[in-house]
């Protein structure tokens, strides 16, 4: 698991994958649509997508001659699971935090009032 | 009311951040980071009861804690870099895996009223050791206590 989420992180490191996958959002697309607004050859395109396939971030039809590419939203579902995992785990560690910063206000030194 | 964390894992680096809002000021927020007696006790996953062996909360001090859960130790060591009053950098290991350092970089920023906001961000060496450490979420029980938890941010307002 922890592998394949570094796939991903590593997939959406770069700047081009990362605005492929943002125009997949959209939409299916074909190689040569998604090469389009890029000053790249199509070669250099279909390099990106290898590494965004392999992450599991999009998948080729092979159905249709011009095997379209589908971004796969799951994959960002569970990126977003473990990250929201994390945060929780930081949003306690604060909460406990607040309970200290709480009874340090309330300490003999200082009056302030905690709503 | 609290507005809760926010986390950002970058895809460009091998960082997470958090941000969170404290009904503290800058200074307060600064002793619970630095005074070991209560640094312990909102450090870590809940459950775990934290030792301090040392700790020396200056520019190029070191500090070392063992928590506890279960019988199990994990040893956390690291320095302080720069404590400063609206900062500190510091360097963080978790002795199981000792070859990983993070460097750490807590910000404060005053928000007036009583109020800070905090910026932590953890810097790793790779992007794989960043993603195990989100991951590493997973193997703690999140769930646990969050009824202790709720309890505990209900005393502090009081």
């Amino acid at each position: 698991m922890a592998d394949r989420l570094s796939k991903v992180f590593a997939a959406l490191a770069d700047p081009t994958r990362r605005d492929m996958v943002a125009r997949l959002a959209v939409g299916d697309a074909t190689v040569s649509q998604l090469a389009e607004p890029y000053d790249v050859s199509i070669q250099a395109v279909s390099k990106h997508l290898k590494v965004l396939e392999d992450a599991g971030l999009v998948t080729r039809s092979r159905e249709a001659q011009t095997r379209p590419v589908h971004l796969e939203a799951e994959v960002f579902d569970l990126m977003t699971k473990w990250i929201e995992r994390y945060r929780r785990q930081a949003e306690e560690r604060y909460r406990r935090l607040d309970a200290v910063l709480a009874d340090m206000q309330d300490g003999p030194t200082e009056k302030g009032q905690v709503s | 009311m609290t507005t809760e964390a926010t986390i950002e894992a970058a895809t460009d680096l091998p960082v997470i951040r958090i941000t969170r809002d404290f009904h503290a000021t800058p200074a307060q927020l600064l002793r619970a980071h630095t005074d070991p007696e209560l640094f312990v006790r909102w450090v870590g996953p809940e459950g775990m009861v934290n030792r301090i062996v040392e700790w020396d909360a200056r520019d190029g001090g070191c500090w070392r804690y063992i928590a506890s859960q279960d019988g199990q130790d994990y040893a956390f060591r690291g320095c302080f870099h720069t404590v400063g009053p609206d900062r500190i950098v510091q360097t963080f290991t978790f002795e199981g895996m000792p070859d990983d350092v993070s460097l750490e970089t807590l910000r404060f920023e005053d928000l007036g009223d009583g109020r800070t906001r905090l910026h932590a961000q953890s810097l790793v060496d790779s992007f794989e050791g960043r993603d195990a450490w989100l991951a590493s979420g997973m193997e703690t029980g999140v769930n646990d206590g969050y009824a202790k938890l709720d309890k505990l941010a209900a005393d502090g307002a009081l």
